[in-house]
């Protein structure tokens, strides 16, 4: 027995030896803190716990009665992406009471909704300001000065990525691809995307969201239902009129919101110095026919 | 090798003409309206191609040699085929054809300007494709974050059902087909399809384990072939203007046109339709109004999104646009979307972004994947500063060789193989860097980025070294 634990014993004097000479110093290792996202689980909090009621309200019945033709009967829980969204919108974010509620309706387990709301990052599981700023960073933007824009929007608020301002009114995240790098550098304010920025555009965009804020109560985004967002992209008469991108600016009561889309001369995905492609006369369907009358 | 090559296949035509390109309003010339969209090609003569039935339709796509727009460039025809696979019209169970939009790879932007301009186009698209699958229904799988665009789409689905052309007896041709609109919710992994069906099932987007493959158990356990929107976007216009005109473009396996999107350090970023394999140095030229500061500026260029290896200016400057032309140069097409840089980019730190990017997207389902992203991450990080000892270029190296191939799905690769370009064409910068670092702290680094004095100071550090 001795001879089996005499090298243990000799290795592990050894490490006493070695620790009295030198302090051993570790330090506790930490989960970074991941500032896009929130915690995965929940916690209550005044705010957000299972004693506050949440029901749809009439409009979003409705809504929801559409959303669940779209999939097979027997396969309800498809849905369950549509109506959070839906109670989101409705709520503000995504309660533990809001899950619940689409897990009643869809009847089905809550954890299953719970797993579903915590995969998603679109779904905000805490409370965000009335404009929730999420400042796109990954590779082409980056290349295009999205540190920058990131720069102006902290100076401007004051507050880091995953912080709230105190008067509630702005949330700021940095996120990855928002899928308009032709447009970089680009945030998306709660719906629209404001795409071509400097720092100094970011910095005008959210001063006048401020001010509409202020003064009419305007809360930028289209809550809830669609309301006319894209009716001019598809209103827009056959050629005569070039297309309106983004959604619609705002301008009341001496407030004004720039119109979502590129903050350059840019309408949309163009070259910005002239169209390289797509100058010459439009065709038609029957001008390109297919030649050996198979159609 | 002793294997035979083929001959290089030749390049057939140069110079595409507007006439030939197929997105006509990707600049919004016109209204995504029906009305525009009928003045300018879209829906004409839909009911006779529906009428051809699936085989003419699915040889004319072969015919055409479109491959897949979505990153993989499978054979889109041959795709379609799987669908009428032996017995299939006596399964009475419903068939789906599910569009991926979920367009989240960095660097790509060409799905947005299809569906908020040319919505039309993907609506016949589905049609058509469908009736070549013989799908009952198609589901629209769009990104959470498109909210206009989807807007854009919806309208667009419900003046086509309001004008009978798609639903009960669709454009008159006697087939029943429907097309649903289905939002993400932002998780980039979803653009993968089987996690995109999961995610169409009301499920966390999980990839699933493949076979069985979805042309067989897909969208709620049905028959399901999922597509990129592009390659839905284009098939009605293919099949108007012939398989042989679509081919005439590029060169022999890699022919059409492409939205190519062009980003980073040019003069003019865009979105272009061009025909496949454009020299790339032409591309940016005629389109982006070239590098900034002058093609001699050039540092590198991701050719086809975040996921395709780096390339550096030396093979840039003679290389083609096309799925095989950027296999040789061991990158590859992927969406085509092409993210320039220039001589002031910090490349490592580029892809040290990238692999963050990576770390946050991993659905987690995997442990090469889940922790792999981790490590890349942190270990780019340390590279972006020089915190590493130089034989950790080979460690990395090796752990992304780990990882590829492990995975359920392709994100494993997708993290990989940025690093891995990185690796084999910025060593050099990488050792500079980590170089610079030991001589400004006195000694080179211990692995795991620890000081070179660590130990003496009483840290832990890892043994065997």
């Amino acid at each position: 027995m001795s001879s089996i634990l005499a090298p243990w014993a000799r290795k592990s004097s050894a490490r006493v030896f070695r620790a009295a000479i030198r302090e051993q110093r570790r330090t506790f290792q930490v989960a970074a803190a991941r500032r896009s996202d929130s915690l995965n689980v929940h916690r209550d909090t005044p705010e957000n716990n299972l004693s506050i009621p949440f029901k749809f309200n009439a409009q979003n019945e409705k809504l929801i009665e559409e959303v669940l033709t779209r999939y097979p009967s027997q396969y309800k829980k498809a849905a369950v992406m549509p109506l959070l969204d839906l109670g989101q919108r409705q709520h503000g974010f995504t309660s533990i009471s809001v899950m619940n509620e689409v897990a009643r309706l869809l009847e089905m387990p809550p954890m299953r909704v719970y797993e579903v709301a915590t995969f998603y990052t679109m779904y905000n599981r805490n409370p965000v300001g009335r404009f929730h700023v999420q400042c796109c960073t990954t590779t082409p933007c980056q290349l295009r000065d999205s540190d920058g824009v990131m720069k102006a929007i902290e100076e401007h608020l004051g507050i880091h990525p995953g912080e709230t301002t105190e008067d509630k009114m702005f949330t700021f995240t940095e996120v990855e691809c928002l899928g308009a790098c032709a447009n970089a550098p680009m945030i998306q304010i709660n719906d629209d995307y404001y795409e071509d920025l400097t720092p100094e555009t970011t910095k005008s965009i959210l001063t006048a969201l401020k001010e509409a804020a202020l003064k009419t109560g305007a809360s930028g985004g289209a809550a809830g239902l669609a309301g006319s967002a894209g009716q001019d992209e598809v209103e827009g008469k056959p050629s005569e009129k070039q297309l309106k991108l983004g959604g619609s600016g705002y301008s009341a009561q001496g407030a004004s919101i720039p119109a979502p889309g590129p903050m350059s001369k840019r309408t949309s995905c163009e070259p910005l110095r002239g169209l390289t492609s797509l100058n010459s006369e439009m065709w038609t369907g029957e001008s390109t026919l297919r030649k050996d009358g198979a159609l | 090798m002793a294997t035979v090559q083929d001959a290089p296949p030749v390049q057939r035509q140069r110079g595409l003409q507007d006439q030939d390109r197929i997105f006509q309003n990707l600049y919004g010339h016109h209204g995504a309206d029906l009305k525009s969209a009928k003045k300018y090609g879209d829906w004409y003569k839909t009911k006779e191609m529906l009428l051809k039935g699936h085989d003419w339709l699915i040889s004319e796509i072969k015919a055409s040699g479109l491959r897949g727009r979505g990153g993989a460039g499978f054979p889109s025809g041959m795709k379609w085929s799987f669908m009428n696979f032996k017995d299939w019209d006596k399964d009475t169970k419903p068939r789906y054809l599910v569009v991926n939009a979920d367009e989240g790879e960095p660097g790509t932007c060409k799905d947005r300007e299809i569906m908020r301009k040319d919505p039309h186009k993907l609506i016949e698209g589905c049609l058509v494709a469908g009736r070549a699958m013989n799908c009952t229904s198609a589901y629209i799988y769009i990104r959470g974050e498109f909210y206009h665009e989807a807007t854009v789409l919806q309208r667009a689905i419900q003046e086509a059902y309001k004008e009978g052309l798609i639903g009960k007896n669709a454009c008159g041709s006697g087939y029943d087909f429907d097309v649903f609109l289905h939002r993400g919710m932002g998780a980039y992994v979803c653009g993968e399809e089987t996690s995109l069906i999961e995610s169409l099932e009301g499920k966390p987007g999980k990839p699933r384990l493949k076979p069985p493959f979805p042309a067989a158990v897909g969208l709620f356990g049905c028959p399901s072939t999922v597509a990129n929107v592009e390659t839905i976007a284009v098939a009605p216009t293919i099949i108007r203007r012939g398989g042989s005109w679509f081919n005439s473009f590029g060169r022999e396996r890699n022919s059409g046109t492409k939205l190519f999107c062009i980003s980073g350090h040019v003069n003019n970023p865009c979105t272009v339709e061009e025909e496949m394999s454009i020299p790339l140095k032409e591309l940016i030229e005629k389109h982006a109004g070239g590098v900034t500061g002058g093609w001699d500026n050039l540092k590198a260029i991701i050719p086809g999104g975040s996921s395709t290896p780096i390339l550096p200016r030396s093979i840039c400057d003679e290389q083609l646009m096309d799925f095989d032309a950027l296999k040789d140069s061991q990158s590859g097409l992927g969406t085509a979307a092409v993210i320039v840089m220039d001589q002031s980019t910090d490349v490592v730190r580029a892809i040290a972004r990238l692999s963050k990017f990576y770390h946050h997207e991993s659905c987690g389902q995997c442990t090469p994947c889940r922790e792999g992203s981790k490590w890349t991450e942190q270990i780019m990080q340390r590279f972006e500063q020089g915190r590493a000892r130089e034989r950790e270029i080979d460690m990395m190296q090796e752990l992304t060789k780990q990882v590829e191939g492990h995975t359920i799905c392709a994100l494993g690769e997708a993290f990989a193989w940025p690093v891995q370009g990185l690796i084999r064409h910025f060593r050099p910068e990488l050792e500079a860097r980590i170089q610079a670092t030991a001589k400004k702290s006195g000694g080179e680094m211990l692995a795991g980025g620890w000081q070179h004095d660590a130990g003496k100071h009483g840290m832990l550090i890892s043994p065997g070294q």
